[in-house]
């Protein structure tokens, strides 16, 4: 019996050579991440463990960027945890304020993980990952301490979905709504444990930045992971992407072209999926056939197609653009494309955070930033902040978001009787300006 | 070992946000973050159970986050075990990591009803319901499961290796 892509890559980081779903296994890790909301917790942990330093200083990463810049004196403390302990443990991997990005975002973005890699973090969308043809879940604390310590970590072997792509999305579908279309078809307990792995020819029409934003809510199905093959858009987007150091392997003159044939062998590994690989299920999807798509209250699974949520003439108080989802460059661009030479309703808050500092330097290059402030749209520092209800866009009672956000459910942006709707940046920037949700069909 | 108690019924897909909100996470204090547990969906939760009572849920238990702190929640606020049709995944490893009790039982998890005392034998995976007189079987840990459990929990596990 084969394996899939993603048992591949487990079983390259334990001394079997070959893995079948349900086998419990203890797997070496290559990259352990943390946030200011779980990396305090497992810091603490890690104390109780007989051991004082981190198992390679150079594979943990830790990342601010919940409730900073912070919200209040107790995220302070809990920053300050931080930054104490990645200094004593000579964490150069520690991104602060300044330097930090929304860390699924930034991750990507500093080339810090490589097709073939087997990552953790203690944060669910650590699944984001898997669009670089690597092995990413998430994790809780206790874990993080035990992979910081030991470089290890168990797991049971999941099976998987396989998630079959043809046809080419319509101008204004993202990753975003093949992903909550896919949710709302499977539930969100559709994948439960299994990963989810996706395939066809429908695969090189998306960018990295959908293929980021898929993986990244496969944990709103109740995935495991997800993961996409390695193909020219990877490479591409690897080599560009290179850490400092990694760079450092290819020598100063080496150009794009070069550094792309290297990935896989240089640096990283590429796995693919065998023929014979058991799936518990397949979904063929038409790419060509999806519209935008928006999950209604008060679950990611609740969707409806962008024609039937403007039947419904949802009127919104708020709609936010950002998050690990949606806060790449390609995002900013597309909320740009609408908000240009458009004003953002009376009564509307609309609420825009490039993911990282680059992003932001990027859109403001690009004179995105200029767009989205005569728009009558706020531009924020790169947090998480909204999403999970944390501060820069809390709700009231009764209000109504629109958000390119992960997650709905009840009082997960505020008040408990407040309601978020997911979308992509297109029917989030129209909704901002309509005033009620709508796509962007309606304006352009 | 064994738990008994009285039991708290909930329904599917009880998520991290509501377990325990994302707004007191920055809390470190493990006493004051319990007191918030479930709040949003039963105010009067963390008043109205005893210690060593049992919830049981539906299915999906705990998707969402990440945050351990929600199992940790749950145990601190003197649940003794969590009875439920299926776990979300990173609560599932979680749970057991931190040393909270859980079973994944459809058939206890549906015919259990609010306020019925249940008794709980981990090693035999016996569930007695006293209050209707039933017994349900449920599934043993594997046994690299069962010896972190035994231990405690995973640090105690790797301490111990």
């Amino acid at each position: 019996m084969g394996m899939t892509m993603s048992q591949k890559i487990l079983a390259a980081h334990t001394d079997k050579k070959e893995l079948k779903a349900g086998e419990l296994i203890e797997a070496d890790i290559d990259l352990v991440l943390g946030n200011d909301i779980t990396s305090p917790v497992a810091i603490r942990e890690m104390g109780k463990i007989k051991a004082d330093k981190v198992y390679d200083k150079d594979k943990v990463v830790l990342v601010m960027d919940h409730f900073v810049p912070n919200k209040d004196i107790k995220s302070a403390e809990n920053v300050k945890t931080c930054r104490e302990f990645a200094c004593s443990q000579c964490i150069e991997k520690f991104y602060d304020v300044g330097r930090m990005g929304i860390e699924h975002a930034l991750i990507p973005e500093q080339g810090l993980c490589l097709p073939g890699d087997l990552i953790i973090g203690a944060d669910s969308h650590t699944v984001t990952y898997g669009a670089m043809g690597a092995f990413s879940t998430g994790v809780g604390s206790t874990d993080m301490a035990a992979a910081m310590a030991t470089g290890k970590l168990w797991f049971k072997v999941p099976g998987a979905i396989k998630i079959n792509l043809k046809g080419k999305p319509g101008k204004y579908v993202s990753g975003k709504d093949l992903i909550l279309d896919i949710i709302g078809r499977i539930g969100v307990d559709g994948a439960l444990y299994e990963s989810m792995e996706f395939a066809g020819e429908g695969v090189a029409e998306l960018s990295m930045d959908d293929r980021l934003a898929i993986c990244n809510m496969a944990i709103e199905a109740g995935g495991k992971n997800g993961i996409f093959p390695v193909d020219e858009k990877t490479l591409d987007y690897a080599a560009r992407h290179l850490s400092k150091k990694n760079r450092g392997l290819f020598g100063e003159n080496a150009d794009i072209e070069e550094i792309k044939k290297g990935i896989g062998s240089v640096v990283g590994k590429i796995y693919e999926a065998d023929e014979d690989a058991c799936y518990e299920e397949v979904l063929d999807i038409d790419l060509s056939k999806l519209r935008p798509t928006v999950s209604f209250p008060h679950l990611p699974s609740n969707t409806r197609t962008i024609d039937e949520a403007e039947a419904l003439k949802v009127k919104i108080d708020q709609v936010v653009i950002g998050s690990c989802t949606n806060g790449r460059i390609s995002d900013m661009r597309a909320a740009a494309e609408v908000l240009k030479g458009r004003k953002v309703a009376d009564n509307v808050r609309c609420i825009v955070i490039p993911a990282t500092q680059e992003i932001y330097l990027q859109s403001l290059r690009e004179g995105l930033l200029e767009i989205f402030i005569e728009a009558g749209a706020v531009v924020s520092t790169p947090t998480c902040g909204p999403c999970l209800g944390g501060h820069m866009g809390i709700l009231a009672d009764g209000e109504r978001c629109v958000s390119t956000t992960n997650r709905n459910f009840v009082g997960r942006m505020g008040a408990k009787t407040s309601e978020v709707y997911l979308a992509s940046p297109y029917v989030a920037a129209t909704s901002a300006v309509s005033g009620f949700i709508a796509g962007p069909e309606s304006v352009m | 070992m064994e738990a008994k108690g009285k039991t708290i019924k909930y329904g599917d897909n009880i998520d991290t946000d509501i377990i325990i909100p994302a707004r007191y996470l920055n809390i470190m204090d493990r006493k004051e973050l319990a007191s918030h547990c479930m709040e949003d969906l039963d105010a009067d939760f963390s008043k109205r159970i005893n210690p060593g009572d049992i919830i049981i849920a539906g299915s999906n238990f705990g998707c969402g986050s990440s945050r351990e702190h929600a199992p940790q929640v749950i145990k601190d606020s003197g649940i003794s075990c969590v009875i439920a049709k299926s776990f979300a995944r990173i609560f599932y490893r979680n749970a057991i990591n931190i040393g909270l009790p859980i079973i994944e039982c459809p058939e206890a998890a549906k015919a259990i009803e609010e306020g019925d005392e249940v008794e709980i034998n981990f090693d035999t995976g016996d569930i007695k319901d006293h209050t209707k007189n039933v017994c349900f079987k449920s599934q043993p840990f594997p046994e690299f499961l069962q010896k972190m459990i035994n231990a405690g929990g995973l640090i105690n596990y790797i301490n111990e290796k």
